[in-house]
């Protein structure tokens, strides 16, 4: 038996409120707010408060998908990297950068945010680059 | 502070009384809770001191209903201040926890906590680490009495507006344990707006601490609004004892005032 709490960030907007999950064996059962984060000092919103309840959900998608004959099939991370890499290099050579456009997420980190604005400006040569919050 | 409390939970590991002890563990400069259950890990243990006293504290209680419901066949130990002691006889009462599955191990507070409290009783008894702080007389509901009734009235419906219905307050709480919420009754709370209808949602929430509420603040520390739900539900207790004559949490014999039928 072990039961403990992971301090970790919640992965909703771009506050960051640090947050403890509480794991009982390996399986997420609850959120705390974390009392010593400097950002939310033990307080949450009502979408932290149930961070937990997806982690484990069914429906979660564990794997990338690819449209084949009309239908969503999973498949795995490098067919579906190197589909989207041909695809990209494609539309990139036949229609121009501009054509492309690149949406972010708050849910991400500052890092991964930065790296991929830094691949739609750098590698697809866009400005078209936002994120979610603005959807 | 806590090499009594070391000691103690080291014996009852070694002697295999417990399953583990449900305590506060710091690393890296945060609290947090956490299962003991090897003495090793014991030197990492916390009261939960963070910038003030008692700064950094949880609801053990409410993780313990988890564990005892995963492992009903197991005797835990777990940490308790006044007020956790105090939710104990409460959850006991309520049989969301066995009382011989249980061992308290006892904090005092230190007076900073108690004053900043308002504690009745900022000591458990089963008390065998920490000081041993007075009793403090509370202000902060006379100071709100000493308010009109349109002014009072007046001052919460403005303190609830501040509300973001995160349900903070009642997910924090260790005495909150019903499965089905009446805050998420549409017949009594309206769905879809912010705050959430004023004052019946705060309101509802007050009436369902009545012999419940033990007055460990940790709602009111996880207020985004900084509502002073500490101050509502202190009068809530305050009533319950002078209508009812009962003390929340303070006598496991005690009939709960819910369950006195007496006719006046």
């Amino acid at each position: 038996m072990e039961f403990k709490t992971i301090l970790t960030t919640c992965p909703y907007c771009g506050c960051g409120c640090g947050l403890l999950l509480e794991v009982l064996n390996g399986r997420v059962i609850g959120t705390l707010p974390s009392k010593t984060s400097p950002v939310n000092e033990g307080k949450l919103c009502v979408k932290g408060w149930t961070v937990h309840e997806f982690i484990h959900n069914p429906n979660r998608l564990t794997k990338p998908l690819i449209k084949k004959g009309g239908e969503l099939k999973e498949t795995s991370w490098d067919e579906a990297l190197d589909f989207s890499v041909k695809k990209l290099i494609e539309i990139k050579e036949r229609y121009g950068s501009d054509s492309i456009g690149v949406l972010t997420s708050a849910k991400c980190t500052n890092e991964e945010n930065y790296l991929l604005q830094k691949f739609t400006r750098a590698v697809l040569g866009t400005n078209n680059v936002d994120h979610c919050a603005r959807l | 502070m806590s090499e009594k409390i070391k000691e103690e939970v080291k014996k009852l590991l070694i002697d295999k009384k417990i399953k583990g002890f449900l305590g506060l563990r710091e690393t890296n400069g945060h609290v947090m809770p956490h299962l003991f259950t090897n003495p090793e890990e014991l030197e990492f243990i916390s009261i939960g001191d963070w910038k003030r006293s008692g700064k950094a504290r949880y609801p053990l209680n409410q993780i313990l209903i988890q564990l005892t419901m995963a492992y009903p066949e197991d005797t835990f130990a777990v940490l308790v201040r006044g007020c956790d002691e105090r939710g104990l006889i409460e959850l006991f009462k309520w049989k969301q926890l066995e009382e011989d599955k249980i061992i308290p191990i006892g904090i005092g507070c230190p007076d900073e906590l108690a004053k900043a409290c308002e504690c009745e009783k900022p000591f458990p008894d089963c008390q065998i680490d920490g000081p041993k702080a007075e009793k403090v007389e509370g202000k902060r509901v006379h100071q709100i009495e000493a308010m009109g009734l349109e002014e009072r009235l007046k001052f919460w419906l403005n303190e609830f507006n501040r509300c973001i219905k995160c349900f903070g307050c009642r997910n924090i709480c260790p005495m909150c344990f019903c499965n089905e919420c009446s805050l998420e009754e549409e017949l009594l709370v309206e769905k879809g707006d912010i705050p959430p209808d004023n004052p019946t949602f705060h309101l509802v929430r007050a009436m369902h601490m009545v012999g419940r509420c033990i007055d460990c603040g940790l709602c009111e520390e996880a207020c985004p609004g900084e509502i002073p739900l500490r101050t509502l539900y202190k009068k809530i207790t305050e009533i319950v004892e002078k209508e009812f004559g009962y003390k929340t949490g303070y006598n496991l014999e005690e009939k709960s005032p819910l369950n006195i039928i007496e006719v006046k």
